[in-house]
Formats: C-alpha cells, structure tokens, sequence
C-alpha cells in the first residue's frame, strides 16, 4: 500500500477510489448468496456497450502518468511525460494525469463520463502479446482456450428474446476480434475497400451454402442481416481511409461502429481493435509514436460520443489492452513487455471522474519482478463489475459461463450511474 | 493406380495452390506421385522482375534513398517550408491492420480491381513512380503472387508461403522491412524449404529483415564497451520472439530468464553503418563492441563468451530442441490438414523432425504419406492469399499489381503485412467470419466482372471441380442468370473455399 500519496497536495480523489476496491473485496460473500437467475428487471436502459481492444501492450505508464509518483521521472528517462510547459499532461486527480494527447478523454473525465482503473491486469503473468491477447479475450483462466470470447457468451447468458440477444455482438473487422466470436450471433462490419456485390448474388450464395454448407451459411446470413442498417445510415458508399493504428482509421472504424450501435435495429454490444501499441523503441513522451496512437484513441472516444446521440448516456465503452510495458526505459528509448496497465472506462452510464486504483507504487521493490507495473486489481473483476451493473447478469453467472472459474473474484462495484 | 477425381482435387486443394484448366486431366490419378515429384526435385521458384539480387543490393539502394530524402527535407526545412514534408514515408502509407481490413489508399492507382466501372484515363497525368520502398515491395509481390501461378501442384510454394508466415515480418514496420521483405523469403526461406529448419532458422534471425522487425540492431549489451559508453542496453523484442514463435512455441518451457538470456547471447547481432567502413551498408554485422561479455545461462546450459558463434550455437540448440519439434509438427498439421490436428499425425511429425535433425524435404514426404492427410475432411478455410491465387489460376488470370494489393489488403492478407510477428491467423474461425466472407463475395464479383466474358460455366465447372463438384454446386452454377454470375458463384462456392 502506498504512502507516498502525501507528497501531493490534490490527492483527494484517490480515497473513494481505494475504497471502491476494497469495497468490492468484501462483497465477496455477499454475491456468492445471490441466486443463479438473478436477472435485473428488464428496466428502463437499453444499455449499449463497446469493448476497444488495443493490440501490443499499451504503455498505461505514459498513457495516465503518476506524475505524483516520486520514482516515475527516473525510470523514464527520455519518454516521461511533463507536468508543465507546452504539451504538460492533464491533470486528473493530482497524482495521475492524463497523456496530453488525450484532451476528449481528459473532458469527459471532467464531466464525470470517463474513468480510469490503473495498475489492472488479466489473470496472465506471462508476457507473449498472442497469449496474453486470447487471455484477456477469451476470458478463461489461461491461453489455448480460444473457442470463443466471452462477449459472446454475454450474450449466450442474456435472457433470449430481448434486443441484445436478439441483435447479436457487432465484431468489427474482416477478421472479428476473438473477444467477440462464439456461438451466439455475430454481425460484422469493417470499412469497405471494394464495391460489393449484389443482393441477388448473395441470395443464390446464401440458398448454396444452406444446402451444402452449414458454417459457411451462419456466417454469410449474420453478415447480410446487418446490410440494412449499413444501407440507411448511408454507410454503404464510405471508403476505408487510414487501418487502425492510425488516427484517421480508428476515428472512421468507431463512427462506423456509433452508428450500427446506435441504431435502434442494430447490434447493442460490439467489439473493435486498434493495433500498433508495441512501442519497443522510440515510444515518445508527450510528442511521438505512443502519442500519435493516443491522439487517435482520443479521436475514437469522441466519435462514439458523438455518434450514440442520445444512447451514449447508456453507454460504457471499455478500453483494455493485453498487458502493460516495463516500468524502466529500455535500452531503445522504448519499453518491454511488462504487467499492470491502465484501463478506460468511458460513457454517460459511467460513474466517472475517477481514478480507481490500489496504487503499489513504482521503487524497485514494488515492481512485478522488480521491473513491472504491479497489478493490484483484477480486469476481470472490472469487467465483471460493469457486467452486473449494465446487464443486471449476476455474479455466479459470470463466474461460472463468462469468466470461467473466476468465483473468488468479486466484482468490482459502482462503476455504472 | 485407378483416376479418382476426387482425390486429385483434394490433394491440389490441400496440399496444392488449385487446379488449372486442364490440370485436372494433365494429372489424372497421379496426384501424390506429382506431389512427391516437386519435393523430391527440390523444387522452388525463382521469383522474376525484382529489382534487387540479393540484400548486399537493396541495403545500399535504401541508404542512398533515405540520404537523398533527408536532404531533400532538409533544405525544404532551410528554405522555410512546412516541415511537414511531402508524403510521408512509405510505410505510412501502408495498410497495416489486416485484421481489421481497413486500408488506406494505395500510393498509386489499384488498378481495375478498386474501380471496375473505371477504364484507362488518359487524360491524366501518368502517376510518379513510387519511392524505392514501396517500389520494391511491388515488384516482389507481383514476382511471387506469378510465381504461385506455375507450377502443377505447387506444394514448395504453400511450404514458403507457410514459413513466411511462420517467420513473419510486416513491410508496415518502416520502409526497410518494406524493401527487403521479399528478400527474405527469396534469401531465407527458399533456399532452405527443402533443406533443415537450422538453416533457414539462422537465416532467418541474421537477415536485416528481421533483425529491423524485431529491434534487434539497437539492442546492446549493458555491460559491453558500447552499452557502458552510451548507458544505453538490452531489447529483448527479437530473443523472446525466436523462442515463442519461431521455435520452442509458448509453451515450450521457457522463462522471462531465458529470454533475457538469449537477448543476451545475441546482442551484437546489428547491422553495418551507413557510412560503409564496417562491410556493406545495412547488411547483417556481428559488432563485438556491443555484445554482452561474460557467460549465460539459457534453458540450462551455459554458453561461453565466444562472439557470434555462441549465439549461432545458442540458435542450433534452439531448433533441435524437442518443443521445437512438437511447435513445428504441430503448427505444419494444423495448415495443411485441420484446425484440431489429429494428434497421430502430430506426433508423427514431430519425430520425423527429431531423428533427421530438422531435416525439411524428410518433413514434406512425413505430410503427404500421412494417411490423415487424405482421409480427413476438407474443413479448412483457403485463407485469402490461397484463394486470391486459385482464382487467378482457375480462370487463367494474370493479375496486375493492383489486382492483387487491392483484394488482399480489402480480405485482410495483405502479403508480408501481419498485425503482428506471430503471423496471420490459420483458422477457420478467422477467415470465415460474416464480414470475411461478405468481402471474399466482393472480391469473387469484382473478378467475375473482369473474367467473365468468353467463360463457359459448364466449362469452368470440369476445369475446376471435375467430377467432384457437389450437384447443388453445378446447378446453382449452370442456373446463374448471367456468366457474371456463374463465375462469382463458382468462386465462392463450398468446393472452391474449403481445402
């Protein structure tokens, strides 16, 4: 636990922050009690949720710094991100700051419509970005489990019937991020780069493929189920511009998603990745590669807003990453593979304006194996927390279909408004 | 031996790149023994049209290129121009993010492919010949993908495309990686895909390539004569990449001690400066100046201070390590036979790889005289670039460059360009996804648009299929009410996707 807290004089949104964890740790036994059916009533919200993989490892040390953090600027020599002068970080709570390529997020945080959990991790203490990628999507225990993702055994867990079953998880991308692949219906939707064929093409195709292929027809019918919405939103004639590592593709990737979520009609939870978070060598600080993939999250983040319309003040967008990036600069101005990060937690159904965080501190003897983040809450349990509060799923039911074997874990509480 | 046309088209889908008009006839039950020929024969192509022989060529083009743009900015920036540049480098260009298949726009016109509609348009102006990175990786991808179209079965050229992948950079790293990515598989992969995985893996990991996907020419030894001088050390990027992906396999029974290890043993491994005074600029350099002195521990040996050859000692370990073998076996059954491998033919692999050492030809025989091989079911999607290719090599296609960027970046297989060094995805689950597949339907139309005039669809179903095509296939193909569409079906049709 952390002392050092003190030496800042603008700390006062730590407090509840910590006492939210703690919180949850002791609602432990409370919710192992709750019985198995224990489905919110079908209520007012028509809840939309978005989950933003960011492949690579993203560095939550330059993301959100613990400027406070009397350790920070020796382990960052070259890419620490300023306090002051031009492109200084912005503020947050007084201790952690927020990367001034960030100005949408650091706003919405002010508007209490964004939350940051610091020092989080998955379950996987490894540091392969394919293995740590599957953990954090598949949601079970360890890797090679890559069946399906628990997003989509979300939906397999929803009362069948209602429109987020019904509607299915929208996988963005011509390859859908695992998180989202399962059983229960998926749409899909990525950028297009062709013109696309036609209706009467794809009927003959659909009526081959139910006679002679069954996995292939699934498949084919999800994604012409979503054509229409794609067609009313007059997104049928939009041309990629830019992939997803860069900032252009990623604002175009979220308004394209906004709009599918946004309809009525359409899927109430997606999936999306952004890549290129790797940052081996010359990361930057508040200039430079990191920065211009966080400019471009940044851009993303006010596109779902601005997209959702009226349903953002019903919408929690989680911002997650494999794992987080050595504590020290390495030897190319970059850093390795590390453990704990930071995740986003952003909407108008987030209770925000916090920095949630059981901070360990950063001397050598604080670090994962004295030389990562350490993690000190669980990203499961965040998820877990948002599931129960946006979805009303209960907690024996996360643990034992969506985050297999995660019992002991509670979820985190009070995240969603 | 009796014909079976089943099985000739099963053993060109599987283990092959798709049959020709004609080639169904040419080979008629003769499949495995045409197989066997072109490993027997070592058989691999010769990739035409590329500017460069070999990196001891590209290396000094590309810091002759990158010289002359940096003045060029420079006295943009003196002259008082924005400094903003001209068009950026290369690889901004680039479409990174398969997975997620979004592009950019190419740096020059895609070619009919984007816009069918659009014929030549003389008016304009003639485009400026792309910058020698983007250039290079053109000319590369077009030698390949008309190298794919040759041969008659066509298993060495699955075998590269399957160790470029095994062993995958991604031209979107910067322009090097877009330069010498086609060097690579011509310079490390080909010469070795018959030969012992040792070699190639040595190649591999010493080839600029690679040593600038993976960082590894700033990596120096914290306690070596550079890394005390400059306080400057270790990327450990390319050290746990060698063992998790390229050999033991993530669970190959590794620790983060080990990595650091190998990182370790292989500091030193950089490349030769620009200003040519240490060997060819850019080309693969031991500099002992940055080596890390002393011994290392790796996976329980220890390795003396002795240069480079410790680390091409610590490397010719590392292949002939049982993981490794498992790792390969495993990874080859699940490419070429199903997503679940069966377990037999695995281990079956694995020691053919242990008693020959790695040796690769000894491999190809173990895959085709599997029964498994055979026996099981064509449950395996063609992954985009295979697709791309039997579609070309169906319909007796050459495509232009823009042909084939256009499609494989719009599927999410761009060549050379995975999201990450573990290479593009091999599952089912991934390729046939509803957005995959809806854009594999666009692809397969803009094609039949281009293709189809003079095609007779009865035709195309006996070139094809032959007396393998489902009823409901040939129907729904002679059914079509246009060639156009007859051609786009027989594309996406379940015998044409699956292998």
């Amino acid at each position: 636990m952390s002392g050092h807290h003190d030496h800042d004089d603008g700390c006062e949104a730590m407090t509840p922050s910590r006492r939210a964890v703690l919180g949850a740790a002791s609602a432990l036994f409370a919710w192992s009690f709750v019985p198995k059916m224990a489905y919110a009533a079908p209520g007012a919200r028509d809840p939309r949720f978005v989950v933003v993989i960011l492949r690579g490892a993203m560095d939550g040390l330059s993301a959100v710094p613990p400027l406070a953090d009397p350790d920070y600027l020796g382990l960052r020599e070259g890419i620490a991100i300023p306090k002051d002068g031009e492109n200084a970080a912005l503020p947050l709570d007084g201790f952690f700051y927020l990367h001034p390529a960030m100005p949408n997020l650091a706003r919405l945080y002010k508007a209490q419509q964004a939350t940051v959990l610091h020092a989080v991790a998955t379950g996987y203490r490894q540091r392969s970005h394919f293995d740590g990628q599957d953990v954090l999507e598949s949601g079970q225990m360890g890797p090679g489990q890559t069946r399906d993702g628990w997003l989509n055994r979300l939906l397999e867990v929803l009362p069948a019937g209602e429109a987020i079953s019904r509607k299915g998880a929208l996988g963005i991308g011509v390859v859908p991020p695992l998180v989202v692949r399962g059983q229960a219906p998926i749409v899909g939707w990525a950028p297009p780069v062709l013109p696309r064929a036609g209706d009467d093409l794809v009927m003959r195709l659909m009526d081959l493929y139910g006679q002679r292929d069954p996995v292939l027809a699934k498949a084919f019918a999800q994604g012409a189920s979503i054509e229409k919405i794609i067609k009313r939103e007059g997104m049928a004639g939009q041309r990629a511009r830019g992939g997803p590592d860069n900032a252009e593709g990623m604002r175009l990737i979220a308004e394209g998603a906004a709009k599918l979520v946004n309809a009525d009609d359409g899927p109430r939870v997606a999936a999306l990745a952004f890549e290129g978070w790797d940052t081996h060598a010359n990361e930057g600080g508040a200039t430079g590669r990191l920065a211009g993939l966080l400019r471009g999250l940044d851009g993303a983040l006010a596109a779902f807003e601005t997209g959702l319309k009226d349903r953002w003040k019903d919408t929690v967008v989680m911002v997650v990453t494999e794992f987080g990036r050595t504590a020290r600069v390495n030897g190319t101005v970059g850093t390795d593979h590390g453990t704990g990060t930071v995740a986003f937690m952003v909407g108008g159904a987030v209770r925000g304006g916090r920095v949630i965080a059981d901070w360990p501190g950063l001397k050598l003897e604080n670090l994962h194996e004295q030389r990562d983040l350490k993690p000190t809450m669980d990203l499961r349990a965040v998820t877990k927390g948002v599931l129960t509060d946006l979805f009303g799923v209960s907690g024996p039911v996360l643990a034992e279909k969506v985050f297999p074997g995660t019992a002991g874990l509670a979820p985190v509480k009070g995240l969603v408004v | 031996m009796s014909s079976d046309p089943g099985l000739t088209l099963r053993g060109l889908h599987r283990f092959g790149l798709g049959p020709r008009p004609g080639d169904l006839a040419r080979i008629g039950g003769n499949i495995r023994e045409v197989l066997r020929a072109e490993i027997a024969g070592k058989q691999v192509a010769s990739i035409a049209g590329v500017s460069f022989a070999s990196i001891r060529e590209a290396a000094p083009a590309l810091r002759d290129f990158s010289e002359t743009e940096r003045m060029q900015r420079e006295v943009r920036v003196a002259a008082g121009q924005s400094i903003q540049g001209p068009a950026p480098p290369a690889a901004a260009t680039s479409a990174p993010a398969a997975a997620q298949g979004t592009v950019p726009p190419p740096a020059a016109p895609s070619g009919a492919m984007a816009a069918p509609q659009t014929g030549p348009a003389p008016a304009r102006q003639p485009p400026p010949e792309p910058p020698l990175p983007q250039r290079t990786y053109r000319e590369e991808v077009l030698g390949r993908f008309h190298a794919m179209l040759e041969p008659l079965g066509g298993l060495p050229e699955r075998l590269v495309a399957f160790w470029s992948n095994h062993f995958a950079v991604s031209v979107n790293k910067g322009n090097q990686v877009r330069t010498f990515a086609g060097l690579l598989e011509r310079e490390a992969i080909r010469p070795h895909v018959h030969g012992r995985f040792a070699d190639m893996l040595l190649a591999v990991e010493t080839h600029p390539a690679m040593i600038f996907f993976l960082d590894q020419q700033q990596s120096l030894g914290p306690n070596s004569r550079a890394g005390a001088r400059r306080g400057r050390g270790l990327n450990e990027n390319l050290a746990r990449e060698i063992m998790e992906l390229h050999t033991l396999g993530v669970a190959g029974g590794y620790t983060q001690a080990d990595v650091t290890a190998l990182a370790h043993i292989i500091t030193g491994w950089t490349l030769a400066p620009p200003n040519g005074q240490e060997g060819i600029p850019g080309t693969f350099r031991f500099n002992a100046n940055m080596h890390e002195p002393g011994e290392h521990l790796l996976l329980g040996k220890r390795y003396g201070d002795s240069g480079f050859e410790r680390g091409k000692a610590a490397l010719a370990d590392l292949a002939r390590h049982p993981s490794t073998a498992q790792h390969i076996a495993r990874k080859l059954t699940r490419h070429f036979v199903a997503d679940e491998p069966p377990a037999s033919m695995v281990a079956r692999l694995a020691k053919v790889f242990r008693d020959t050492d790695g040796d690769l030809q000894a491999l190809s025989f173990a895959l085709l005289d599997s029964p498994e091989a055979w026996s099981a079911p064509a449950t395996k999607m063609r992954s985009p670039q295979e697709f791309l290719v039997a579609s070309a090599r169906a319909l007796g296609r050459k495509p232009e460059i823009g042909q084939i960027l256009g499609p494989l970046n719009a599927m999410g297989h761009p060549i050379w360009q995975p999201g990450g060094p573990n290479g593009f995805p091999d599952s089912v689950a991934a390729w046939a996804s509803p957005e995959g597949l809806k854009t594999r339907l666009d692809v397969s139309a803009a094609i039949a648009r281009q293709s189809a005039n003079g095609i007779d669809p009865k035709g195309l179903v006996e070139d094809i299929f032959g007396p393998a095509a489902s009823t409901e296939t040939r129907q729904a193909i002679l059914r079509a009410e246009t060639r156009y569409q007859a051609v786009a079906i027989a594309l996406m049709a379940p015998e044409f996707q699956r292998r």
